[in-house]
Order: C-alpha cells, then structure tokens, then sequence
C-alpha cells in the first residue's frame, strides 16, 4: 500500500490548535495572502479565538473537512493547509489550499499538496469529483491546479470586488475517471 | 421622482408573505412527501417531514434570518385564497461582494404551470436587485430540471457553470448547472 501523506516535497500531517492559531494569527496578517485565498472581506481575530475555532472543527463529532497540514519533509516546517469537504451523496468534494508561509510561494510545495489532497479524496474517500473555485486575478493557483488535472467548469462573472474592480469566480472541476487516466498515463 | 409606490410583494395571481406558523407546516409537510417535487427542488438526499419537522425548520429560517442577515425568506401565497402554494428566498447573501442565491418552488404539482413561479421570480429578483442591492444572483440547478433552466433563460439568466456529472441520481450522473443575472442586466432588461 501506498503512503497517502508522503508526497515528494510535503507531508500532510495533523497540528495542535495552539500551533494552528499561532500560525493563522500571523498569516492573517498578510492581506495580499487573504485576498489571493479568500473572497471575504480580511479580519484580524485573537489567538484565542482562532484556538477555539480550531477546537471545535477538530473535536466534534463528525467534522464536515478533512484537513491537513500541509508540512515540509526537509525541514518539517508547518507552511499551509489543505483539505476537503465530501457531498457524500453526491460523491463531489470541495477541495481547498493554501500555503501561508510567502517563502514557500511558486516553488512546487502547493502542486505537490494538490498532488497528495487529490489522491486523497479518489483513493480514500472514493470521490467521484472534486470541485474547487478560485478569484481570476490568481494566476498562480490557476496554473498549479491546470498542472494537477482540473479542468475550467465555468466563471461566475463579477463574482467580486477589490479596490473597487469586480472579477469573476473560476470554477475547476476533475473527475475520477480523468485522473485514473492520468495515473495510467505516468 | 423615486418610483417607492411598486409594491414589492404583490402580483397578479400570487403575493408573498411571511410565515405562517400554524397552517403552513401541515401543507409542506405534504410536499415533502412529493419525491419528485423534492429532487427538483433540493440536492440533498430527501426524506419526509412530519409538520412538527416542518415547524422546527421555520423556526430555524426566522432565527437565522434576524442573527445571521444573510437569508430572505419569502412564502408565496395565492391571492385568491390565501392558500400556501410555494416558497421563494434569497439565501447565502455576500455583503462585500453583492452576491446572493436564490432559489423558489411550487410545492404542489396543481399549482404548477400556471404562471406563479414565473411571477414569483420576477418578485425575487426586484427585490435582489431594487431592495437588496445586490450586483448579481446565482441560480443553481441540475441538469434534468427543465422547467427551472426554462425559466431562469426567459428571465435573462447566463448559463455560467456546468459542473460535470456531479449529481447521482437513480446511478445517472447529471451536471450542476449555475445561471448568473447581474444587475446591470436586469435593469436593462427592466428599460427594454
């Protein structure tokens, strides 16, 4: 059997909540960060508050997201974190990523997440799709996800605004059927 | 002149209204038990209510439109009787961007092709777009239910996204389709 948490440059791995909170407190930070992973408007929550957030999603019962950290195998630094939330009866997941660490930015860490979350979800959850959206001025996760398989499903148009510019919502979409064709492919 | 004399919740045949907690349930909990009204109008697996069911979830509606401002929920009443003929809402409401879902059904299969949901849209957009301010509204809908796609093209709807076969039903596989109206295309509609 394969290890499904080891991939070529990351390992997905599972953090403490104070080490989770530690590390979204200080990315928060990052506006530019925000807007390249979020569409809601940035906010600066406490340390505390981030810690309960955290708590709840991980102790309850039947959490809605399988998340991950996303951690470096050479230096085991805790740089992002990637998930996915299943519509079991549907077999669709919504995927999402980020790498909040800017040092880890443009050089293979986010593929290589993308690489372990998608095979993930087809091998272990038995997905028959995932799902993901993007805002359109991020380029660099557009070419990342391409690069994986996904393939453009459509475009909310003017989906949203920053700096008083309306941009639209990318939507991506892989089925299983086409990334099995790929493993065969390598 | 600002036109505020448009009544936003009356139309020919139909009227929207707010909750009902006492004569409402007993009439959805029937259409809850309508399998085929129920696929057309929600992706989740269904299951029957008893109207005890029906009045919890009213009751959650109403908690979650005072908390959480996001959700506009409408009844659609006919206006020759009062009767409850079908639900319209805008929900998920994104403030920042101006974005919101909508999303109606006739729950009884009598009423239905009798122009109410066809009224019921145009009252729900109006109020999206002239009350709400929103910049667009999302549709979503599979790819078998015609009579919503009809619809939502004879009021403008762009078709913007089709999630492929990513709705099982009966070992089908069916796409997701999502429509988007902007408001700047309404209200040119709206001038025409």
């Amino acid at each position: 059997m394969k290890d499904l948490y080891r991939g070529s440059l990351v390992r997905l791995s599972a953090s403490s909540p104070e080490e989770l909170a530690r590390h979204f407190a200080r990315w928060n930070q990052d506006t530019e960060f925000h807007r390249l992973a979020d569409d809601r408007p940035a906010r600066l929550l406490s340390e505390k508050k981030i810690k309960e957030n955290v708590e709840r999603e991980q102790f309850s019962k039947d959490p809605r997201a399988y998340r991950f950290s996303i951690c470096t195998l050479a230096e085991e630094k805790f740089i992002g974190v990637v998930g996915l939330v299943p519509e079991w009866a549907h077999g669709d997941g919504w995927l999402f990523i980020f790498i909040g660490d800017r040092d880890y930015w443009s050089k293979g860490y986010g593929t290589d997440a993308m690489r372990l979350i998608v095979q993930f979800g087809f091998l272990e959850l038995n997905l028959r799709r995932i799902t993901l959206a993007l805002n359109s001025y991020n380029t660099r996760a557009l070419k990342t996800y391409q690069k994986v398989g996904f393939v453009v499903e459509g475009v909310q148009r003017s989906d949203g605004q920053r700096e008083g510019v309306r941009y639209d919502g990318i939507y991506m979409g892989l089925l299983r059927e086409e990334w099995l064709a790929q493993q065969e492919a390598k | 002149m600002l036109g505020i004399q448009t009544q936003l919740f009356e139309a020919q045949d139909i009227r929207f209204g707010p909750i009902d907690h006492e004569t409402h349930p007993a009439v959805e909990s029937k259409w809850t038990h309508d399998a085929e009204f129920m696929r057309l109008y929600d992706l989740k697996p269904i299951r029957p209510l008893s109207p005890a069911m029906v009045k919890k979830q009213y009751e959650a509606i109403e908690k979650e439109m005072e908390e959480d401002r996001n959700l506009f929920y409408f009844t659609i009443r006919a206006r020759e009787d009062d009767r409850l003929v079908g639900k319209a809402l805008v929900e998920w409401i994104d403030w920042a961007n101006g974005n919101g879902f909508i999303r109606l059904g006739i729950g009884a299969a009598e009423d239905r092709r009798k122009g109410y949901g066809s009224q019921a849209l145009s009252m729900l957009l109006r109020y999206a777009f002239s009350e709400l301010n929103l910049f667009r509204v999302t549709a979503v809908t599979p790819a078998y239910n015609d009579g919503a796609i009809r619809l939502f093209q004879k009021f403008g709807f762009v078709e913007e996204i089709r999630r492929r076969k990513a709705i099982n039903r009966d070992g089908e596989f069916w796409d997701l389709v999502s429509f988007g109206l902007l408001n700047s295309e309404w209200r040119e509609q709206a001038a025409a």
